[in-house]
C-alpha cells in the first residue's frame, strides 16, 4: 500500500495551467490524475480554481486542528486529561477539505477519532478541551469526553467509541432526511478497521436497496489500533467493499483534492444514492494515546509520512509556490491560532467540574430520579 | 434529597484506589495448591500469559486469537505466544467480533481448542447473539451430538479510573442469565492462572471476565506449571461471624479495604469475606452456610445494581436463608446509568459506601 502512496506523492505537484502574478487573484491548475482511483463511477472533473482567502481558511483549519491535538496530546500527559484519546495528526486535510463543501446542513456521523470534524462542525476548541477534560462547559457537558463530541445546532451526530456501530446509524439518519425531502445527505464515518465489521456492510446493502442520501467515507489510516491493511483485510480496496455500490479513493493528503471529491459525492448521493469515499491518509500517533504507535510499525515510516505526506506542508508548499500569502502572513495565522488554542487549553483547566448529581441525569427524559438509588442527605 | 458530595468528591477521587497485593496479612487464604509446589511472584496479566502458556502447550490442538493478539495483544496478555506456537496457532482477526465469536463456536465444536480474545469486555455485544443463541445451545439443540465446550471467550472487564463508558463496563450478568453458558471472574494472579486453564479445560463454553484494573497492579505468588482451580467453588477469603460480604474480581480489593475500616470503626464486627470466582453457576451451598452463620448478608459488584448479578444471589439467599436473615440484604452496586465518564467516582461501589452497608445491616433493628 505504502509503495503506491510513495508514487503519488511524486506525481502530487499539481500541474500549473495558469500563474497568476498578483497574489490576489485566483490560481487554476489541474488536480493530478492519480489522486483519483474510482469503482463503477466517474472521476470527478480535475481543473481547479482557489482563491488565496480559501487557501488561507485551509491553512488556518488545519492549523488549528493540529494544534488542538497536540494540546491534547501535553494535557494528558499532565494528567488533566484522562481515559481514551486518539488524535488526528496527519488527518487533518480530510475534515477540513470535506467540511468547505459540505456546511452544516448536511449531518455527520463519526467514530472516535474525531476531534478534527468537531472542530469542523463547530464546536470551539474551548468547547472541546472543556470536554476532554472533563468539565461542566465542555460540549456534552463533560459527560462524553474525547469519543462523544456533539453538536445538535450543526447536525453533528458524533463522536461514537463502539467501532463500525456508527455507520447503520448513519443510513437511518440518511432514510429520515430522503423521507422528510430535505435535499441533504448524511456522511458517515468509519476507518480500515471498521470496514471489516459485518454491520457496514448490512449497511451498504439497505442504503443501495433504497437509494439513500449517505456518503460512506473510509478515512484509511493504513492500521486498525496494531493490525495494518495488508493482516487484516482480504481485499485492501476499501473503495471497492460497497460492492455495486460506487466508490473513490482519493489522496487525502491534498485538500483540494478532497473538497472536490466532496462536491462529486453530495451531487452523487442526492442523485443516486450511496457512495464509498475512502481517503488514503496516515496518521503520526498511535491508535490512542497508550499506543506508542512503534510496536507494529517503524519510526523510519513515520517520519518518512510527516516528511513527504503531511497535508499541512503540502498545503504550504502550495501557497508559496503561488504567491497567496506571505511567509509573514503563513506565520501571522500561525501566532493566532497558537494564541486561540493556548487560550482553550487555559479555560479547560480552570472551568468546574459537574455536579455530581449530573451521574443520574440524561439516563431516560421521564423519570426524575434513577432507580434503585438512595440519596443520602 | 442531597446526594452525599463527600463520597462523590474528596474521598471518592482519593481514596478510591486498587493499589496492593491481592490479600492482606491478616487474611487466611484457602488452601489452593499443595505445599511442595513451586510458586513464582507474577502479575495478574503475567499469570495470564502463564496460563495461555500452559494451555497451548498441554493441548497441541489449541488456538488463541483475537484483535492485535499476534504482537501480544494491548495488555501483552499474549506475549510471546506467537513466537512459541507459531502463526498457524497464535493470530490476529480482523475487527469484527460477530466473526470472531461464531468462527471461535464452529473451531471448538470441530474438535480445536478455542481461546477467543474480545479486546474489552464493552466489545462482546457485536458477538451476544453467536454467545447466546449458538455457544450456549449448541449442545442443547442437538441433542448432545454437537458441542462447543473447551471455548473460552476472555475479555478484560470492569472500571479503571479513566475508561469511560466503553472501557469500563462489567456485562456478567447478561451471560449468567444464559443457561448454556459458565462465567467465571478471577480475582488475584494465582487465581487467574489457575481458572483460565480450567475454563480452557471446561467442557462447556465459558465467559472469562479479567479484571484489567489490576492486572499490573495485583501481584502474588502463582504456582509454577500446570494447575487448576475447580469451576463452581467459591473461596472464603477470610472468615468471619457477624456478616457475609460477597463479591468478585477488582471489586475484591474494595471490600477488603471496607472490611479493615469496619472492623476497626465498628467494635464486635467480624466480616465474612467471600469470592465467588464463578459467577455460573455460582457456588450457592458456600454462600448459604456462611448466610446461616451470620444472618447477614451484603453482595457488591461495579455492574449496575438492577438486575445485576447480586439480585439474584439476594434472592436465592433469601429463599433458602430467609428464617436465619436478621436484616434485609444490602446490595452495594453501580448506580443505574450508563457508566459514566469523568463522574466514575461518583457511580462506583467505593469502600465507603460498602462501609455504610456493613454498619446499616450491624446495627438493623426492627
Amino acid at each position: 500500500m505504502f509503495s503506491s502512496l510513495k508514487m503519488t506523492s511524486a506525481l502530487c505537484r499539481p500541474t500549473l495551467i495558469q500563474r497568476s502574478f498578483a497574489s490576489q487573484s485566483p490560481v487554476s491548475w489541474n488536480l493530478p490524475e492519480s489522486a483519483y482511483t474510482t469503482h463503477r463511477c466517474d472521476k470527478p472533473k480535475l481543473e481547479m480554481t482557489t482563491t488565496k482567502e480559501e487557501a488561507l481558511n485551509f491553512y488556518r483549519t488545519m492549523n488549528v486542528i493540529r494544534r488542538i491535538e497536540l494540546s491534547c496530546d501535553t494535557l494528558y500527559k499532565s494528567g488533566l486529561i484522562r481515559g481514551f484519546l486518539h488524535l488526528y495528526l496527519g488527518q487533518e486535510a480530510i475534515s477540513t477539505g470535506v467540511e468547505t463543501v459540505l456546511g452544516h446542513k448536511h449531518h455527520v456521523i463519526g467514530a472516535y477519532r474525531i476531534h478534527g470534524w468537531a472542530y469542523t462542525r463547530g464546536i470551539s476548541a474551548k468547547e472541546m478541551l472543556a470536554e476532554l477534560t472533563g468539565r461542566a462547559a465542555g460540549s456534552s457537558k463533560g459527560k462524553g469526553g474525547s469519543m462523544h463530541l456533539y453538536r445538535g445546532a450543526t447536525n453533528f451526530h458524533g463522536g461514537n467509541g463502539i467501532v463500525g456501530a456508527q455507520c447503520p446509524i448513519g443510513a437511518g439518519i440518511a432514510f429520515a432526511q430522503q423521507y422528510l425531502k430535505q435535499d441533504t445527505v448524511t456522511f458517515s464515518l468509519y476507518g480500515d478497521g471498521a470496514a471489516n465489521q459485518g454491520q457496514l456492510h448490512e449497511a451498504f446493502n439497505m442504503s443501495a436497496l433504497w437509494k439513500l442520501p449517505v456518503v460512506y467515507v473510509c478515512e484509511n489510516n493504513g492500521y486498525a489500533m496494531g493490525t495494518s491493511v495488508s493482516r487484516s483485510t482480504s481485499n485492501p480496496d476499501y473503495f471497492t467493499h460497497g460492492n455495486h455500490v460506487p466508490g473513490m479513493r482519493v489522496d487525502a493528503v491534498d485538500v483540494y483534492a478532497v473538497k472536490r471529491a466532496t462536491e462529486y459525492a453530495v451531487q452523487h448521493a442526492l442523485a443516486h444514492g450511496p457512495l464509498v469515499l475512502e481517503f488514503s491518509t496516515y496518521r503520526y500517533s498511535g491508535h490512542s494515546i497508550s499506543d506508542p504507535g512503534t510496536s507494529y510499525r517503524t519510526r523510519e515510516e513515520v517520519n518518512e509520512m510527516r516528511q513527504k505526506r503531511d497535508p499541512i506542508s503540502r498545503l504550504k508548499a502550495f501557497i508559496e509556490e503561488h504567491n497567496l500569502a506571505t511567509a509573514d502572513e503563513l506565520k501571522e495565522i500561525d501566532r493566532q491560532v497558537k494564541a486561540e488554542v493556548d487560550e482553550a487549553a487555559e479555560f479547560a483547566k480552570t472551568t468546574p467540574e459537574p455536579d455530581p448529581s449530573e451521574l443520574f441525569t440524561h439516563v431516560y427524559t421521564d423519570l426524575p430520579v434513577t432507580r434503585g438509588v438512595e440519596y443520602h442527605v | 434529597m442531597a446526594f452525599n458530595k463527600f463520597i462523590g468528591t474528596q474521598v471518592g477521587r482519593q481514596n478510591f484506589q486498587r493499589t496492593g497485593t491481592m490479600l492482606s496479612n491478616n487474611f487466611q487464604r484457602t488452601r489452593m495448591f499443595s505445599e511442595a509446589q513451586q510458586t513464582e511472584k507474577m502479575t495478574l496479566v503475567g499469570a495470564i500469559n502463564s496460563a495461555l502458556d500452559v494451555a497451548l502447550e498441554t493441548d497441541p490442538h489449541s488456538c488463541l486469537f483475537g484483535e492485535d493478539v499476534a504482537f501480544g495483544g494491548v495488555f501483552r496478555a499474549a506475549v510471546g505466544l506467537r513466537e512459541k506456537y507459531g502463526p498457524e496457532r497464535v493470530f490476529n482477526t480482523p475487527l469484527c467480533e460477530q466473526g470472531i465469536a461464531g468462527f471461535a463456536i464452529g473451531l471448538a465444536a470441530n474438535g480445536v481448542t478455542s481461546i477467543a480474545e474480545i479486546q474489552f469486555a464493552d466489545y462482546i455485544f457485536p458477538a451476544f447473539d453467536q454467545i447466546v443463541n449458538e455457544a450456549a445451545k449448541l449442545r442443547y439443540r442437538s441433542g448432545g451430538t454437537y458441542n462447543c465446550g473447551k471455548l473460552v471467550f476472555r475479555a478484560p472487564y470492569g472500571a479503571v479510573g479513566h475508561g469511560g463508558h466503553y472501557h469500563s463496563q462489567s456485562p456478567e450478568a447478561y451471560f449468567c442469565h444464559t443457561p448454556g453458558l459458565k462465567v467465571v471472574v478471577p480475582s488475584s494472579p494465582a487465581e487467574a492462572k489457575g481458572l483460565l486453564l480450567a475454563s480452557i479445560r471446561d467442557a462447556n463454553p465459558v465467559i472469562f471476565l479479567e479484571p484489567k484494573w489490576i492486572y499490573r497492579s495485583s501481584v502474588g505468588e502463582v504456582p509454577i506449571g500446570d494447575f487448576e482451580i475447580p469451576l463452581g467453588k467459591a473461596r472464603i477469603v477470610k472468615p468471619g461471624t457477624s456478616v457475609t460480604l460477597v463479591g468478585w474480581g477488582a471489586q475484591m480489593l474494595v471490600l477488603e479495604k471496607a472490611i479493615e475500616y469496619a472492623e476497626k470503626n465498628l467494635p464486635g464486627v467480624s466480616v465474612e469475606l467471600i469470592d465467588l470466582r464463578t459467577l455460573s453457576p455460582w457456588d450457592q451451598e458456600t454462600v448459604i452456610n456462611s448466610v446461616q452463620k451470620t444472618g447477614k448478608l451484603i453482595v457488591s459488584h461495579e455492574a449496575p445494581v438492577t438486575g445485576g448479578l447480586g439480585a439474584e444471589i439476594s434472592a436465592k439467599v433469601m429463599e433458602k436463608c430467609f428464617l436465619s436473615l436478621e436484616a434485609p440484604i444490602e446490595r452495594v452496586c453501580g448506580y443505574d446509568t450508563p457508566f459514566p465518564g469523568a463522574l466514575e467516582p461518583v457511580y462506583v461501589p467505593s469502600y465507603l459506601k460498602v462501609f455504610d452497608a456493613i454498619k446499616k445491616v450491624v446495627e438493623y433493628d426492627i
